[in-house]
């Protein structure tokens, strides 16, 4: 502070002011600290482990698990399945949950995003009032709202609510036809693969086509009627002139409950409505901010250039908004995935329900368990943001 | 060529009255006109949504207002079988049970204390929020440390009682921790009085927190588990509040540090947490923290949630605080260190306060993400606000068809008037900010 700076003999300095020994004396501190903390806490976890009398490892796993599960994709008995069967189960009904309601979020938010920025003031204003709702509620009451207060008060099976068409309603879920495939399915699908590679190929030789003499086709009707249109009339003609491929088996009034057909639990449907919705809210505001963050200059020179309104929404606005909407989206993407946890407090069977819950509380194994559901959340994030990162790269401007 | 022309014939020589304005470009039926049918598809959008609206909005309001039940005791005033009319909103249940959502299950004659930590939280959040109020710094310091404190005594009971052998080795630990620093400056060659001033400061704060715990205020003990409801809540939250801001900003310091391992340390765990949902991270401070804790160690139940609250909100608050750092002009850095400042004076005068005011948009929305994220500690078996409904909609007393639906509503309406009133806040400062860049 009050040292005197001379010039012709510079102080001696000391080597603890050399930024590199400070650099390495910090770090090592850290080190230090962080080490001690998680030997800490190993030693005591090991201790409180040999106390309760809780094994440890990886082998409980393999353990018969012993309870049941009201929605299972693949074959799981409580008797026969293991803990890991029952870890597989959960995280498929997560997966499947979230894959769901991504694809509805992602239409209704498209929807109520290009509704909050309509020329007509009402419908503005409700999608408004919609986003400005649904974002302040927290998710968890809307899942209770949906669950308890929505689908609580359906009928009994004995009372079931018809619907036509063999779809049901009741406490227990919506049932519905179950698709039955014959064997004769397989020609609908490959009509389907070849249909998608025919449009495709259509696609690469109509822009080759218009980049080298000018001439549009209608690209759009093609891809539909080779897409839909191949597999459809294949379809049409294998039922007409062999056995059709495709048999619903309906559900059918029981005793006490539907026979038959194909159940969706209602807890299932609370989780997708809660989470479609409440996501749908967050991403209208990203397409919002997108489709704003394009410059109205950008659809004046598309005018100018003698492009059509539709026309200039697809080949300038939206290629432009997208860039700005898909890493936000994203991330609300993953935020929908994170969230569909929530399933816990309404009883839906996911990853959170039925490993952290119900296989933590049989085994007592906390690390293990804790340790395996954030690594699968973990590598769900990674491996998307890793995705997203190489996309963006890719539509990212390429700056002079 | 001169024709002199008779400008009399041709030429108005008194002004005519001006024409009224066109009727459709201004006035109600223009606006209407121009903004809701201004087209086939917009006058068909328009229809569509006003049938919705015809539809939905008679029914909420009649259920909410004008079929609801203001007054009433027990469940017989809410049935519509009883009181022979469409019953609504069943106001009354919550009425009755307004204490127990506030409160939860703290005794009523300690109750003016839970209410003094509900003024003693508004005026701290008063006191930062306002943006002109006086002597910020001072709020700063009473939310982070006199808020926290009085409110652990008022609310807990303080009384800790530490005895003797703690205070001896409390003694013992900061004549240590000042001598270090004394030292360090010697050898340093910097003040050893700057050196004194910081090891008192630090011994100060840490033994006026820790006397005030141990100081016998005559205030009857609440054990946790009384606590519930609203605030539960509000703790959750208010923890959540305090423990980010620092946590937060050390870690998007420690982000953007020169430091490889620190740097890695900082990413590790942002990434972790931020990879993860929140139920994970309260049911593993539940199950695990006791695990990690030396046996024979109880670990208060309320306490693991905020752990793992505290956690949780650092590393979402530290992504938004490095924003801000990213912000920042590389000017400014070079500025600071060329006036010879070091990394802490330079982060605490030059960079930090720019960088955080502009990110205070995205600290309330991390806040309204928060506030929001508390009502999952209820999963964990805390008796926040969503629990003390769920436990009350249940209560044969009131059982009655639209309880569930006015338990649900009022905690929609709490929830909403927060987040929807820090979401006004955040999007005024961002308006505000945004005017001293507009050029």
């Amino acid at each position: 502070m009050n040292t005197v700076v001379s010039q012709t003999s510079p102080p001696k300095k000391s080597f603890l002011y050399d930024p590199k020994i400070r650099a390495a004396f910090y770090q090592i501190l850290l080190v230090v600290i962080v080490t001690y903390l998680f030997y800490a806490a190993a030693t005591n976890a090991i201790e409180n482990l040999q106390r309760a009398k809780i094994a440890s490892g990886f082998g409980f796993l393999e353990t018969t698990a012993g309870f049941d599960i009201s929605q299972t994709l693949i074959p799981f008995s409580a008797a026969g399945s293991s803990y890991g069967d029952a870890f597989l189960v959960g995280l498929l009904n997560t997966l499947v949950v979230s894959a769901i309601g991504i694809v509805f979020a992602t239409i209704l938010g498209f929807i109520i995003g290009i509704a909050r920025l309509s020329s007509n003031w009402m419908v503005a204003k409700v999608a408004m009032v919609y986003v400005e709702l649904l974002r302040n509620i927290p998710l968890l009451l809307q899942l209770l709202f949906w669950y308890i207060a929505v689908l609580g008060p359906l009928p009994q099976p004995r009372n079931s609510l018809e619907m036509g068409a063999g779809f049901f309603l009741n406490s227990r879920g919506l049932f519905m036809p179950r698709p039955l495939f014959a064997s004769d399915i397989s020609a609908v699908l490959v009509a389907l693969v070849v249909g998608a590679v025919a449009a495709l190929l259509f696609r690469r030789w109509a822009k080759k086509q218009q980049e080298a003499t000018g001439r549009q086709y209608r690209v759009g009707r093609v891809t539909l009627a080779l897409v839909l249109g191949l597999p459809l009339v294949t379809w049409l003609v294998l039922a007409l002139t062999a056995t059709n491929p495709i048999t619903f088996d309906m559900p059918r009034k029981g005793t006490f409950n539907l026979q038959g057909g194909m159940q969706i639990l209602p807890e299932f449907v609370a989780l997708l409505v809660g989470l479609t919705t409440y996501t749908a809210a967050f991403i209208a505001e990203v397409v919002r901010a997108g489709i704003l963050a394009v410059s109205k200059g950008q659809t004046e020179a598309a005018g100018s250039l003698g492009l059509k309104p539709g026309q200039t929404l697809r080949l300038v606005v939206v290629p432009q908004a997208m860039r700005v909407i898909i890493p936000p989206l994203t991330s609300q993407y993953l935020n929908l995935t994170k969230n569909s946890s929530l399933a816990v407090a309404i009883g839906y069977p996911d990853l959170v329900q039925v490993f952290m819950g119900t296989v933590l509380n049989q085994t007592g194994q906390a690390i293990e368990v804790v340790v395996i559901t954030m690594g699968v959340y973990l590598t769900i994030s990674l491996v998307t943001s890793f995705v997203m990162n190489i996309y963006n790269r890719r539509v990212a401007i390429v700056e002079r | 060529m001169s024709t002199s022309v008779d400008m009399s014939h041709f030429v108005r020589s008194d002004q005519i009255e001006a024409l009224p304005p066109p009727k459709l470009a201004r006035g109600p039926i223009a606006w209407m006109r121009e903004n809701l049918f201004s087209g086939p598809v917009n006058t068909i959008l328009t229809l569509i949504v006003l049938y919705l609206l015809y539809v939905m909005i008679p029914p909420i309001v009649r259920f909410m207002i004008t079929d609801a039940v203001w007054t009433g005791t027990d469940r017989s005033v809410c049935r519509e079988d009883m009181v022979g009319h469409p019953v609504g909103a069943c106001w009354a249940f919550v009425w009755d049970k307004i204490n127990f959502f506030t409160y939860g299950s703290y005794p009523a004659a300690e109750r003016w204390r839970v209410n003094v930590f509900f003024v003693l939280f508004a005026i701290g959040v008063g006191w930062l929020l306002w943006l002109r109020a006086p002597r910020r710094d001072l709020g700063a310091a009473y939310f982070f440390w006199v808020f926290p404190v009085a409110s652990y005594i008022l609310l807990t009971g303080g009384n800790a009682d530490f005895g003797l052998r703690f205070w001896t080795i409390f003694a013992v630990a900061s004549a240590i921790l000042i001598g270090v620093l004394v030292a360090a400056a010697r050898m340093l060659n910097a003040s050893v009085r700057t050196a004194l001033i910081v090891g008192i400061g630090i011994v100060a704060v840490i033994g006026l927190t820790l006397g005030a715990i141990d100081w016998d205020f005559g205030l009857l003990p609440v054990p946790s588990a009384l606590w519930g409801g609203i605030l539960v809540t509000l703790i959750v939250a208010t923890v959540g509040i305090v423990f980010s801001l620092p946590f937060g900003i050390l870690l998007a310091l420690g982000r953007r540090s020169r430091l490889p391992i620190l740097r890695l340390a900082s990413v590790i765990f942002i990434e972790f947490v931020r990879g993860v949902p929140l139920i994970t991270v309260l049911i593993m401070a539940n199950t695990m923290l006791p695990l990690f804790l030396p046996p024979d160690t109880s670990v208060d139940r309320l306490l693991r949630p905020l752990v793992g609250t505290a956690f949780f909100a650092s590393a979402y608050m530290a992504e938004v605080v490095r924003g801000g750092l990213q912000a920042m002009p590389k000017g400014q850095y070079e500025g600071a260190m060329s006036l010879g400042l070091n990394y802490p004076q330079m982060m605490v005068l030059i960079i930090l306060p720019q960088a955080l005011r502009i990110v205070i948009p995205g600290i309330v929305n991390t806040f309204i993400g928060l506030f929001k994220d508390t009502s999952l500690v209820s999963v964990v078996g805390i008796f926040d606000l969503i629990k003390t409904i769920e436990a009350s909609r249940i209560d044969p007393n009131w059982a009655a068809p639209t309880i569930s639906y006015t338990g649900y509503a009022f905690a929609a309406l709490f929830y909403f008037v927060f987040c929807w009133g820090m979401s006004r806040y955040s999007i005024g400062v961002e308006r505000r900010l945004a005017a001293g860049q507009k050029r």
